[in-house]
């Protein structure tokens, strides 16, 4: 099968991970701006971080036959720090019109606090002002719930922005229903052990449709499998769902979605 | 068994996943198991995240139906205002507030 993955860090992944992606036909993958696992010590590092995913992971993903997009923005994680902020949001317009640059992304909350709502607001600003797609991050365990209402209270605010061009990402059984039902896209992330499973986006399937659905790996720098998406599809598949159906949520949503920008072509 | 080839019925369900969810029941009991154990039993278990941890079992075995979701809304931080500051916090996977 051919498979989009929506959402994974490939900066953190080797070689190795680009080739079982592609022999197993991963052929396209989107990986937006986050922590890094530590706090950056200043804009600059940012601007290096921007550079590695406009120029350098494109071309370490192309050596594999895997079209690389990318998503910018300040995470929350390092929205407390409101100078910090100012000049990182400074530079992005130096960035998000290089070639697989999709939009904004991932932004969103990870305490809920007053800070990190400040500097969403702002960058949501951006996005509606270019007229960008955003990817949004929600927080995560029990922050979850609360700031994924607030953020989706955020984004109604700002009347220049459609949901339908908006996917609320790492949603789970709590906040899918409340997503979909205000017209956002919602993306479920598959972690090995502490999060998602994919038994358990699957049954998010059978409850809610695969209508904006969206499953990624969020592989990144911690325990993670770039590999899941494949895995997940294979518990869709086991449980009777035809190839047209499994084809649907892992390959033509991702590309519906991100497709509604113009830069984006799928492999 | 009849997927790949049919609809699965429930009792195909429990076919494929009793095993594991076994396992996962037997994962549980040992580890509450193992904080009895340990020293300072009585402090672990009167920390947030173990009453925590005893309420969503009982919500999981009394809950009719929407188990998944139920558990989730019991872990979650339930109030809608805005923090002052995010600086040295996270997340514990069980809403801190809750504890008495
Ligand atoms: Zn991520």
């Amino acid at each position: 099968m051919k498979a989009i993955d929506p959402h994974i860090h490939m900066i953190s992944r080797t070689t190795d991970d680009y080739m079982r992606m592609t022999i197993s036909g991963i052929h396209t993958v989107a990986e937006p701006a986050f922590w890094a696992g530590f706090d950056r010590a200043s804009a600059d590092c940012f601007r290096d971080y921007f550079h590695q995913l406009t120029v350098v992971e494109p071309a370490r993903a192309a050596r594999f036959g895997i079209k690389h997009y990318c998503w910018l923005g300040l995470n929350s994680k390092e929205s407390e720090n409101l100078t910090l902020a100012d000049e990182v949001l400074a530079i992005i317009p130096e960035f998000i019109d290089r070639p697989n640059v999709l939009g904004f992304g991932e932004i969103g909350l990870n305490k809920n606090s007053k800070n990190e709502m400040a500097v969403l607001e702002r960058q949501l600003a951006m996005a509606a002002a270019r007229n960008d797609l955003v990817l949004v991050h929600t927080p995560h365990l029990e922050d979850k719930l609360k700031g994924t209402r607030m953020i989706m209270d955020m984004i109604r605010n700002e009347p220049r922005l459609d949901p339908s061009r908006v996917l609320i990402d790492h949603a789970e059984e709590h906040t899918i229903a409340e997503i979909k039902d205000r017209g956002f896209w919602f993306g479920m992330t598959l972690y090995p052990n502490s999060k998602g499973s994919p038994e358990r986006a699957i049954d998010a399937v059978e409850i809610y449709g695969s209508e904006r659905l969206c499953i990624n790996s969020s592989g990144d720098w911690s325990v993670s499998d770039p590999l899941s998406i494949l895995k997940c599809a294979n518990e869709m598949r086991r449980r009777g769902h035809g190839e047209a159906a499994v084809n649907q949520v892992f390959y033509e949503n991702p590309k519906s979605f991100m497709g509604q920008c113009p830069k984006f072509v799928a492999n | 068994m009849s997927a790949p080839y049919g609809p699965m019925r429930a009792i195909d369900i429990l076919d494929l996943y009793f095993i594991e969810n076994r396992s996962r029941i037997m994962d549980i009991a040992s580890f509450l198991d193992r904080i009895d154990r340990y020293e300072g039993a009585d402090e672990a278990k009167a920390d947030f995240r173990y009453q925590a941890f005893l309420q969503i079992l009982d919500i999981t075995r009394d809950t009719p139906r929407d188990r998944a979701k139920a558990v989730q809304v019991a872990l979650s931080d339930p109030t809608t205002e805005p923090l002052d500051s995010a600086l040295g916090m996270k997340a514990y996977g069980a809403w801190k507030g809750a504890a008495k």
